[in-house]
């Protein structure tokens, strides 16, 4: 393989429009299999979750997962779909070791849901509305562990391992149309909609939305178009986008090295392509010398699904809150510029600030922790907010605490420090630590007299009536005491001991 | 030999209930005529003697202690057509492919006939995964007709209907995809029955063609048949396409029926399945059958299904695309046969498929392939599913016409082995008259019309609506019990005995 020729960003957009399409695989956390009771946990032991079905035994039937199709509906309908009244399974034919019957059970041209929308929200507050084509059920293939080859290739590999576990489990495939028009933002657009696709599934509770155990998996589709011609280029189609940052990365990289091959006269190849994550480049998957040929048909096995009206109009009363309808209600809320709300989403700190609103504190407190101290906590750590070892629970006890004023703010970041460092709840770090607020007046005028002493010409300043001078002495004490003192009450305490005396 | 194998089911069941015999006496009396002429016959694949004999002391036991029998069948043996699964015996379908294979579970089949107390004494041949008209495509060698060992006993569930014949099983299981049960009826001088598509479960019933598929009941007698319907029929979560009603009430059927009465029944000849291609003796029998059920009182009513003649046609292409798919799973990396130890596993399961299958196997895998690939989908599945609704409604237009419909069941007695296992149309063309119930799903089966003039067995088939196997079995009863009654005994008991 030649290395492929990279074209400036800039170049590529001069000659070419990216036209965008995106397939995401999400897992639905429900319970059971798509067609058989077998539980769905990640992480079990191999082959332990498995049966005569979801294994494809000789003899086995399938009976579709009544709770899956309810999550698909619901899908559907959060993303402004269509929902077929009528539609069947489809088999898809192709023999691969991790797919029992050596066909999948998909839906091929009857598909649950049709027709929809996202409008999804771009870093600068604007919004593109991609257009959905399709949600439709699926179930999942097994895993293959491939041992003693190349980077876990089945290529060259000495043999090969088969986890069934996951063979069964429901998927839904959420399909979207051409996406054009979105010139240098493609890769941001793409970035978006995955975000925003995740969030919605969030909120909806049918999946754990996992990039990183593969319980959403992306597949960017991508072609380029000879600048403003409309004539569609060809697509590849690449695979194993494992990160919202890999979409974004992955985009990027396809367009420049898909401008590389059309600007040397060369033509696009139609393929599947895997992302190199470490790299951040693409490489070409297996090249097929015929195109695939699933050689779909009805699924015989099952009868067609015909969710009736009344159910269709149940789910859509169970719809949550939905992620952007929420951000309007927060920003009404909490009097947040659209800015502002979006640099508290992309901070990632929107949900932790709402749990902590809701644990009792002022929202303008619970955001400001949230996206000062301890953002810069997390990226100090490296890992993102939600990952910290904090609670909003705790965060708003310590937002109590500093109003009750046990605490002020320079013993609350400490109090905080204990908490992400494993010490226990933020009364047991105020305990643990001592950092209650030193309120003894007896202890504080000893400290006041001293410093006072230390600093005669300052004393005699502020006993001459220049209060200004008062604050280097307050510096002082709060120093002596580890700043465990509370300002205020040193300062008046220094005023106190500072004033004339009358004879 | 024993006397008890040749009473019919509802016979033994008596005597057992009765505690006259015991259920192992009945079930060693069978095993003892497997061990004596199966040799010749080669109707099973594999005898269970041990589990046969535990399963009927437990029947036993039960009846000793005064519990009333799990069913009308409990104690009676059974043949299973080896296409069900069952835990504690190999299950293979017919082929090298599952070789060695033991399922790790029982079909909803053969645990109803466990419930039901009934003595599972083994699994029969067949053809294939069920693919073939005369058991000549079973991998283990093909079955013989008990009427003239040089013949077959037609296909593909030749196993279990030649088990019958021999006497050794009073009842049996088959599954019919175009025929499998009815024709090999029609060939041994029994009764066969191809319920309404839904009415028997098919979970753990190995696929041959997901849609055509319905496992039915095998006997000597009409009324066997519908105590076993009865055990094996009836709603199954597992299956999908299980129908979720009242299985119809075709033991009282039966009863009624063979009381001889069929005023006030419409009986319809079906026009284009009485013209050319039958043997003169099957057409002679039919035409016999037709007045011997005028003479019970029926009506006799023409009726046209003119979208038939396209039924072989659109079966050659539904078939072997479901086909072509199901049997993708026999792949070598889970269960069953793997040859080869090739570097990939692309080449394992190239390699073991071809050793693994056989040739009318592998001509149906690849007619689907075929079929189903793109650009030929519309033109091959497609057309075929629509004769498939056109056949669908010919069956409803002459159902208002009558109340079942008859024709021979096959176009001739049973062909000698070798004859037309080269020449596929030649052994299609046997399931002419069968194939549009299994399109339709609708209901049918083959009750004995008699010996033609080469002294062989024929079939007359008695076809009926969805869940219609009440009338379908009266009619079957009334036909039985007159034709017996004229010919001085059950055609049954005129078989050969089996040269040893």
């Amino acid at each position: 393989m030649t290395t492929p020729t990279l074209v400036g960003y800039d170049e590529v957009l001069e000659h070419f429009d990216p036209v965008l399409g995106l397939e995401v695989h999400v897992e639905l956390s429900t319970n059971t299999k798509m067609f058989c009771g077998c539980p769905t946990e990640f992480g079990a032991e191999p082959n332990t979750q498995v049966c005569p079905t979801c294994l494809g035994l000789p003899g086995s039937l399938p009976v579709v997962n009544r709770s899956a199709v309810e999550s698909a509906i619901r899908i559907g309908l959060a993303l402004n779909c269509s929902i077929a009244p009528w539609c069947r399974f489809a088999r898809k034919n192709y023999f691969y070791p991790d797919m029992p019957k050596n066909f999948q059970t998909s839906q091929y041209d009857e598909p649950i849901a049709v027709n929809g929308y996202l409008d999804v929200e771009l870093d600068d507050g604007s919004t593109v509305r991609v257009e959905i084509e399709r949600a439709h059920m699926e179930e999942d293939t097994g895993k293959s562990l491939h041992v003693g080859g190349a980077a876990g290739r089945i290529h060259g590999a000495e043999y090969s391992l088969l986890d069934y576990n996951r063979a069964g489990v429901p998927l839904i495939e959420i399909v979207t149309k051409m996406i054009p028009g979105t010139r240098e933002r493609a890769p941001e657009v793409a970035r978006a909609y995955v975000t925003a696709l995740r969030d919605l599934l969030r909120a909806l509770g049918v999946s754990d939305v996992r990039m990183d155990q593969g319980s959403m998996r992306c597949d960017v589709n991508l072609s380029l178009s000879p600048r403003d011609s409309g004539v569609l280029g060809t697509r590849t189609e690449t695979k194993n986008v494992n990160s919202l940052r890999s979409v974004e990365r992955a985009v990027r990289y396809e367009m420049t090295r898909q401008a590389g091959v059309l600007l040397a006269g060369e033509a696009v190849v139609q393929e599947t392509r895997h992302f190199e994550e470490a790299s951040g480049t693409t490489r070409p998957g297996r090249r097929k010398e015929t195109a695939e040929d699933y050689r779909y048909f009805p699924e015989p096995d099952l009868v067609p699904i015909a969710p009736p009206v009344e159910w269709v109009e149940e789910l859509r009363g169970t719809l949550p809150e939905l992620p952007w309808e929420r951000r309007r209600r927060i920003s009404a809320e909490w009097s947040l510029t659209d800015e502002e709300l979006r640099d508290l989403v992309n901070a990632g700190a929107l949900d932790l600030i709402e749990a902590t609103v809701a644990a009792g504190a002022p929202a303008g407190e619970a955001r400001s922790w949230w996206v000062a101290y301890l953002t810069q906590q997390a990226n100090s750590r490296g890992v993102t907010l939600d990952a910290l070892p904090v609670t909003p629970e705790q965060v708003a006890r310590v937002i109590a605490l500093v109003a009750s004023g046990e605490l002020n703010n320079k013993l609350a970041r400490q109090v905080v420090d204990g908490v992400l460092a494993g010490e226990g709840s933020p009364d047991e770090v105020v305990t643990g630590r001592g950092l209650a607020i030193v309120s003894d007046d007896g202890a504080l005028v000893a400290a006041v007299d001293e410093a006072l002493a230390a600093q005669p010409d300052i004393a005699e300043k502020i006993r001459s009536g220049k209060v200004a001078a008062a604050g280097a002495i307050v510096g002082a004490v709060m120093k002596a005491t580890s700043g465990k003192a509370d300002a205020k009450r040193v300062r008046e305490l220094v005023l106190q001991r500072c004033a004339p005396v009358r004879g | 030999m024993s006397e008890l194998i040749r009473l019919t089911a509802a016979e033994l069941a008596e005597k057992i209930h009765s505690r006259e015999v015991s259920a192992v006496e009945v079930a060693q009396a069978h095993l003892d005529r497997i061990a004596a002429v199966d040799g010749t016959v080669h109707a099973f694949l594999h005898v269970a003697s041990e589990a046969a004999l535990v399963s009927a002391a437990l029947v036993d036991d039960g009846l000793a202690a005064g519990v009333a029998p799990a069913s009308p069948l409990a104690g009676v043996p059974l043949a299973l057509k080896d296409v069900f699964t069952t835990i504690d015996m190999p299950t293979t379908a017919g082929s090298k492919i599952l070789s060695g294979w033991r399922p790790p579970y029982d079909a909803t089949l053969t645990t109803r006939l466990r419930a039901a107390g009934v003595t599972i004494l083994g699994k029969t041949n067949m053809d294939e995964f069920a693919m073939g008209s005369s058991t000549e495509y079973s991998a283990y060698g093909p079955t013989r007709n008990p009427w003239a060992t040089a013949r077959i006993p037609g296909g593909s569930g030749g196993g279990s209907a030649a088990a019958l014949a021999a006497f050794e099983a009073p009842l049996a299981v088959g599954t019919d995809t175009g025929g499998s049960v009815r024709q090999p009826a029609a060939m041994t001088g029994t009764v066969g029955v191809k319920p309404t598509y839904g009415g028997v479960s098919r979970y753990g019933l190995i696929a041959c063609a997901s849609s055509l598929d319905q496992g039915g009941p095998c006997a000597r007698t009409v009324g066997d048949a519908a105590l076993l319907h009865e055990v094996i029929a009836g709603y199954d979560p597992l299956d999908s396409t299980s129908i979720d009603e009242p299985v119809p009430a075709v033991v009282a059927a039966a009863r009624l029926g063979a009381s001889g009465d069929l005023s006030g029944v419409r009986v319809g000849v079906i026009r284009e399945l009485g013209g050319e291609g039958y043997q003169a003796g099957v057409r002679s029998s039919f035409d016999a059958a037709v007045v011997q059920l005028q003479k019970l009182g029926a009506e006799i009513v023409e009726v046209s299904c003119p979208h038939f003649e396209y039924g072989l046609a659109a079966y050659y292409l539904i078939l072997p695309s479901e086909v072509s798919s199901n049997l993708a799973r026999f792949d070598a990396m889970r269960y069953g046969l793997r040859v080869g130890t090739g570097a990939s596993a692309e080449e394992v399961m190239a390699a073991t498929r071809e050793a693994g299958f056989g040739p009318e196997v592998k001509r149906r895998i690849i007619l689907g392939t075929y079929a189903l690939s793109s650009g030929y989908y519309d033109a091959y599945y497609g057309q075929a599913q629509k004769v498939r609704t056109l056949i669908a409604r010919d069956f409803a237009a002459a159902f208002t016409h009558a109340d079942v419909l008859v024709s021979p069941t096959a176009p001739t007695t049973a062909f000698p082995i070798g004859d037309k296992v080269d020449d596929p149309l030649a052994m299609y063309l046997n399931d002419l008259a069968t194939i549009p119930t299994n399109l339709a799903g609708t209901a049918a089966l083959s009750v004995p019309s008699g010996l033609a003039d080469d002294g062989l067995p024929v079939g007359l088939q008695v076809m009926a609506p969805a869940l219609g196997e009440a009338v379908m079995y009266r009619v079957a009863a009334a036909y039985e019990a007159a034709r017996d009654a004229e010919d001085g005994g059950p055609l049954i008991h005129r078989v050969p005995e089996v040269p040893a």
